[in-house]
């Protein structure tokens, strides 16, 4: 009976989650196509409830009562697995965001270890959902994504790596809790920058969204999809951009903390800093996708593999140096 | 506990499951997805046991790296449909069997030795003289063993995989000849004034372009 109330309490808190996550990411497709289309000179959609905010709404009824079709050829187990997989993750990683120094659904001692597996673990979904369409644009494009987010998972893991040996600890909240004076955005500027980049190509944002390129992919890995599957596939695809910003705002931009403990800031409640700061980046990532022209696959690569991750690299050294020399390393639990 | 024995028994079941699909299941694609699943289950399995950086670990190397390229290379040379003819009783490929029976009693038999010593002689391996400090986490603590008592063993794992990857890397360069390279450099400092060119041109003559 015990174990019940338990479960019962841990689902009750799951859904208190999953449910304000679900809404902003309807509420962030429709900032996304307003940034892009202001960006543009358009209107972009503004007839669906008040300015426009219920468009994304409207778009998900549209999907749930589309059919589904599945092509003949096609895996079928694997190709209806794929949405799933997408999603189920993009939702498991904010399992231990911490939105505030509570407001956190399981406080792990490996927390930044785990966002980074369930983000290298989207990868899947992406290549189950291309190969099992059996159709050479899907596949095209699924091998292509799977090449670029391995890639620049490399680069990011770097980055984290950076944050870490200034931290000491692997635990969300002790990484927020060590910016307490200074966020790692001012020391760690160019890793702020260049995770800035990875994750753009981590989550297919443009301008490194050759997996779906629709000029020469006309949709890629989505090409076979259709309704609520691919409605999946694209929540599942914002959420993570989500998820990166919360990433984001976590290792560099203090995550909760105000920017400065003084009055006016301080009385406002942590969980609004934490919002305002993904925000902040996602309007980034949006403002980014208008201005930006795609890259071309073999730059893509060469971007990653011969300037991230040499200059990542010997950021760490420095990093490391900087902190050995100052004797600045934090020796938290010894 | 019973909460406990009940998700242990729900992840190994599922490990032991998957594993045995990967050999048996006939398409290659799909063995490879039960190994991902497999990997993933034994993972859980690690994190049940705290030891939440190893699981961590075991997901991110493993799930997110190695597994991608073994699907890479299995969906690339397009091999998803051969079907494996051993169990059908053909006695063409029968000499894999001998070969693979003689591997797995191997792995067995050191299976035995080592869960034997743990089991019987507590005392056989000098584990007793790592002290288990039981308030840090086991991040912690691995870093601590690693980077001071077996620094040396550490590093010169990493040199060998530095080597083999070197060895990979110069087995399977070939330097080909005649081939269209693309200078980034060049593109990027391309300027107008080298590149276009306004040309006053007679009627039915057109401009020689020089190459």
């Amino acid at each position: 009976m015990e174990y019940i109330n338990i479960l019962l309490q841990e689902i009750y808190k799951i859904f208190f989650l999953v449910i304000p996550v679900l809404v902003s990411v309807a509420m962030i497709v429709w900032l996304d196509r307003r940034v892009w289309a202001s960006i543009q000179k358009r209107k972009g959609p503004n007839v669906v409830g008040p300015f426009g905010l219920l468009q994304s709404l409207a778009d998900a009824l549209k999907y749930i009562f589309k059919e589904i079709i599945v092509p003949a050829s096609a895996n079928k187990v694997i190709f209806i697995l794929a949405p799933i997989v997408t999603m189920t993750l993009a939702l498991a990683a904010w399992a231990v965001i911490p939105f505030s120094e509570s407001l956190i659904l399981s406080d792990i001692n490996v927390g930044i270890l785990y966002l980074f597996a369930i983000s290298s673990l989207g990868v899947y979904g992406i290549i189950m959902g291309g190969w099992a369409s059996n159709s050479k644009y899907p596949f095209l494009g699924a091998i292509r994504s799977a090449a670029q987010m391995v890639s620049y998972e490399v680069s990011i893991g770097i980055i984290i790596i950076n944050v870490l040996l200034c931290v000491g600890s692997l635990n969300l909240k002790d990484i927020v809790n060590a910016q307490q004076d200074l966020w790692f955005v001012f020391p760690l500027f160019p890793m702020f920058v260049i995770f800035f980049i990875s994750a753009l190509a981590e989550t297919n944002r443009p301008p490194f969204d050759l997996p779906e390129a629709e000029a020469e992919l006309v949709a890629g890995y989505q090409t076979e999809y259709s309704g609520m599957m691919y409605a999946m596939f694209w929540l599942g695809e914002y959420a993570n951009i989500l998820l990166m910003c919360a990433m984001g705002s976590i290792l560099f931009l203090g995550g909760w903390l105000p920017p400065l403990d003084i009055y006016p800031l301080n009385i406002i409640p942590s969980f609004f800093w934490m919002l305002f700061k993904i925000l902040f980046l996602f309007l980034l990532f949006s403002i980014v996708k208008a201005i930006v022209p795609r890259y071309r696959y073999d730059q893509l690569m060469r971007l990653g593999w011969k300037v991230f991750l040499p200059f990542s690299l010997f950021y760490v050294v420095l990093t490391a140096s900087f902190l050995f020399y100052f004797e600045l390393l934090p020796t938290k639990g010894y | 506990m019973i909460a406990h024995t009940i998700f242990f028994y729900f992840f190994s079941i599922i490990a032991i499951y998957s594993a045995l699909m990967v050999i048996t299941s006939k398409n290659t694609v799909n063995s490879v997805f039960f190994l991902i699943l497999d990997f993933i289950s034994v993972g859980c399995l690690f994190i049940m046991v705290g030891a939440e950086f190893l699981g961590m670990i075991l997901l991110i190397v493993y799930v997110g790296a190695v597994a991608v390229l073994f699907l890479f290379v299995v969906m690339m040379l397009n091999v998803a449909e051969q079907s494996s003819s051993w169990f059908r009783g053909r006695v063409t490929k029968a000499t894999h069997i001998p070969s693979g029976l003689f591997v797995s009693i191997l792995i067995f038999l050191e299976l035995l030795v080592v869960v034997g010593g743990w089991k019987y002689k507590t005392n056989i391996m000098s584990s007793g003289n790592l002290t288990i400090n039981q308030n840090t986490t086991n991040t912690h603590e691995l870093g601590n063993v690693i980077y001071t008592d077996y620094v040396l063993y550490f590093q010169l794992s990493g040199m060998i995989l530095l080597l083999a990857m070197m060895g990979a890397i110069i087995l399977t360069y070939r330097k080909r000849e005649n081939i269209k390279r693309q200078s980034y450099f060049k593109q990027v400092s391309r300027e107008k004034s080298s590149s276009i060119e306004l040309k006053d041109t007679e009627f039915e003559k057109g401009v020689k372009i020089d190459d």
